[in-house]
């Protein structure tokens, strides 16, 4: 218990697991995978050939995958909009994520979601949701569903910190807690709401004292270290799926790019966007890998070139797709009965 | 045939869609240890337990996105929102998620929820005597039900809980005393089809939820003035089943719609709109909307009962179109 915070905060265990030369080298590739994918998105985005918003995860990607390296395969899994790193995370082809931002038929969502609406239910991939905080309530009601049917699964939701102002946030979490469902929630605290810094927004900076309210368990942890992440989410999520109802972590991470394209980034300076970069999850892998003799700077290298191979043939994929059929935008919108 | 309230026709509904699936269970504020504020889900937690009557906290928005998330994970929430005025504290869930799930994920998702709410009024001043059909029925991704009688609610109520589609049931207050006939057998209504509730041949009442009732009572005392009204109860309000409006038109000439809601932009504004395109020649006279005084509901008993159309009023306004 930490002291004086008035909520039950577990002690983490960092690294208590270990880490293996696998799971390593997965966690890199997954990661380096998601920077290089939304790198190449940035520059179609740049070239006219993605529109919309376009909200990058970089910086950040040691949440997802840390995360969903965690959970089971078949947990469920409901994220905000900067979502492009938990499908990736998850193991979905970058080629039919590339392929929705360039809103081709072969997208994820055929192209009706684009960015911000990327789902995959074969995976149990709920979608990216575009409306700060409302789609808390969604995964309280997944983990109705899951309680209900008594399944062995559990759900995981992650948002920002801009959603722990939101309303849907209180009376969704606080249904959760009333009904003990099986929910981890994490909260992606990378310091800004859009533009707002946490403490211009917030009335607590430490985001997971918000947890109190809700009597639910809480963590901090630092989500830029893959391994903290896992450990911290492997933790709580066994909790959540043994009957120990939702439970709560606030990862505090750095998004280097702007809220979303075309931001001007008025409200921070790029001596503390260089200075964040110093903890950067990748480089932090990477280095724990070296000294610790899990891979070689010659594995690494190889890793790094076949996703420069994965993501040309990504990009080429999504060029070559056909648009949806003129026909598509009447498809969906109710089931036929 | 049994003679049944309004209310006891819903309730029926429900417990028969929970006997027959598993998956049906019902979330909202007061359903459960209650017995539902207005009574509709009286005797159900008694049966199901806490597992399939769920009370939850007044948080509209949960409410509705609980419900939401239940229904895309395996389960036919029915989600009770105490009266349509909360749906706005529920809005983004209705609008952004339940309509919208199906299609912005190219069909991977469904959301095969009820959302039952009443409409109503009495001396309940301006924020808790609304009506807000138009507003969704306006939605693309919604169906929305707003059923008249026992009869129609049962049958109705039954169709949208095993619907694959989110459906907006829409009930009325005032009618849940409101007896009418329902069979004992088993039976279910097809959501999308208007019906005529009374044959005429001199005018056209398009009208739905309570004003079924009002435009009925108009009709009867017509007659005895030898004006025929054919009443056409248009029970879904999305998809809208225009093809017994149009049919109608095309006999009497002459339509009025009349609505519970405010005229601008409401249902009798679209039903006007798509008569007066299609069936412009068939038309004699412009068609003529009756609805609720655009003013906020006040709170003296005296003022609320000018705010909406009397029977009296839809006969003056109808003897009007024959003079």
């Amino acid at each position: 218990m930490a002291a004086g915070l008035g909520v039950n905060v577990p002690e983490s265990e960092k690294t208590k697991s270990g880490l293996t030369a696998v799971e390593a080298l997965d966690w890199f590739k997954k990661m380096s995978l998601i920077r290089r994918f939304e790198e190449r998105a940035e520059e179609a985005y740049g070239q006219g050939k993605i529109g919309g918003f376009l909200h990058l995860y970089i910086g950040e990607e040691a949440i997802a995958v840390g995360a969903l390296a965690a959970l089971h395969e078949d947990d469920d899994v409901v994220t905000h909009y900067r979502d492009h790193g938990y499908v990736l995370a998850r193991g979905v082809d970058p080629k039919r994520v590339m392929a929705e931002l360039y809103g081709k038929s072969t997208g994820l969502s055929k192209g009706k979601g684009g960015s911000m609406h990327m789902a995959d239910l074969k995976r149990r991939l709920w979608g990216g949701y575009a409306v700060v905080g409302g789609h808390i309530p969604l995964a309280v009601g997944l983990a109705l569903a899951v309680q209900y049917n008594k399944e062995p699964r559990i759900v995981a939701c992650f948002f920002g910190d801009g959603a722990t102002n939101t309303g849907a946030f209180y009376t969704g979490l606080n249904i959760a807690a009333v009904w003990k469902l099986p929910l981890v929630v994490i909260v992606e605290n990378n310091h800004y709401g859009m533009g707002t810094a946490v403490a211009r927004s917030s009335a607590l900076t430490d985001l997971y004292k918000k947890a109190c309210v809700f009597n639910m368990p809480a963590l901090q942890i630092d989500g830029n270290d893959v391994v903290e992440v896992r450990d911290a989410v492997r933790e709580v999520a066994d909790r959540a799926r043994s009957g120990g109802g939702p439970q709560f972590i606030e990862a505090v991470t750095y998004r280097y790019r702007g809220h979303s394209m075309g931001d001007p980034q008025r409200y921070r300076t790029k001596a503390e966007v260089e200075a964040a970069k110093g903890s950067d999850p990748i480089m932090r892998c990477q280095q724990r890998m070296l000294s610790r003799g899990l891979a070689t700077e010659a594995d690494l290298k190889q890793i790094v070139s076949q996703i420069e191979v994965e993501l040309d043939e990504a990009v080429r994929f999504a060029e070559t797709s056909p648009l949806p059929e003129p026909r598509d935008l009447y498809a969906d919108v109710l089931i036929a009965e | 045939m049994a003679q049944k309230s309004y209310r006891d026709a819903i309730r029926e509904a429900l417990r028969e869609e929970m006997h027959r699936d598993e998956r049906v269970l019902i979330l909202g504020e007061e359903v459960g240890v209650w017995g539902g504020t207005y009574a509709v889900t009286r005797g159900l937690h008694q049966e199901f337990g806490d597992r399939r009557v769920k009370d939850t906290p007044i948080a509209e928005s949960a409410i509705v996105g609980t419900a939401v998330g239940a229904a895309m994970g395996g389960l036919r929430p029915v989600a009770e929102v105490m009266t349509i005025n909360f749906t706005l504290v529920a809005m983004d869930q209705i609008v952004n998620n339940a309509a919208k799930i199906h299609y912005m994920f190219g069909g991977q998702a469904k959301v095969p929820l009820v959302i039952r709410t009443p409409a109503g009024w009495g001396q309940l001043a301006a924020t808790h005597s609304q009506t807000f059909e138009a507003w969704f029925a306006s939605l693309p991704g919604l169906i929305v039900v707003m059923p008249a009688t026992p009869y129609d609610a049962k049958g109705l109520l039954k169709t949208a809980i095993r619907s694959e589609n989110p459906v907006m049931f829409i009930e009325h207050a005032r009618l849940y005393g409101v007896r009418g006939e329902v069979t004992d057998e088993e039976y279910i209504l097809p959501i999308g089809v208007s019906d005529l509730k009374r044959a005429g041949q001199n005018i056209t009442i398009v009208t739905y939820s309570r004003m079924l009732h009002v435009a009925l009572t108009a009709a009867e005392q017509l007659s005895q003035d030898g004006i025929e009204c054919e009443v056409i109860d248009l029970r879904t309000l999305r998809p809208l089943d225009m093809a017994p409006v149009y049919e109608s038109v095309k006999k009497t000439h002459r339509m009025v719609v009349l609505e519970e809601d405010w005229v601008t932009c409401g249902m009798g504004a679209e039903i006007a709109a798509r008569v007066s395109h299609d069936l412009f020649d068939e038309l004699d006279m412009p068609v003529e909307r009756l609805g609720q005084v655009e003013v906020p509901m006040p709170y003296a008993k005296n003022l609320e009962a000018l705010m909406f159309p009397t029977q009296e009023q839809v006969v003056g306004k109808i003897k009007g179109m024959f003079a």
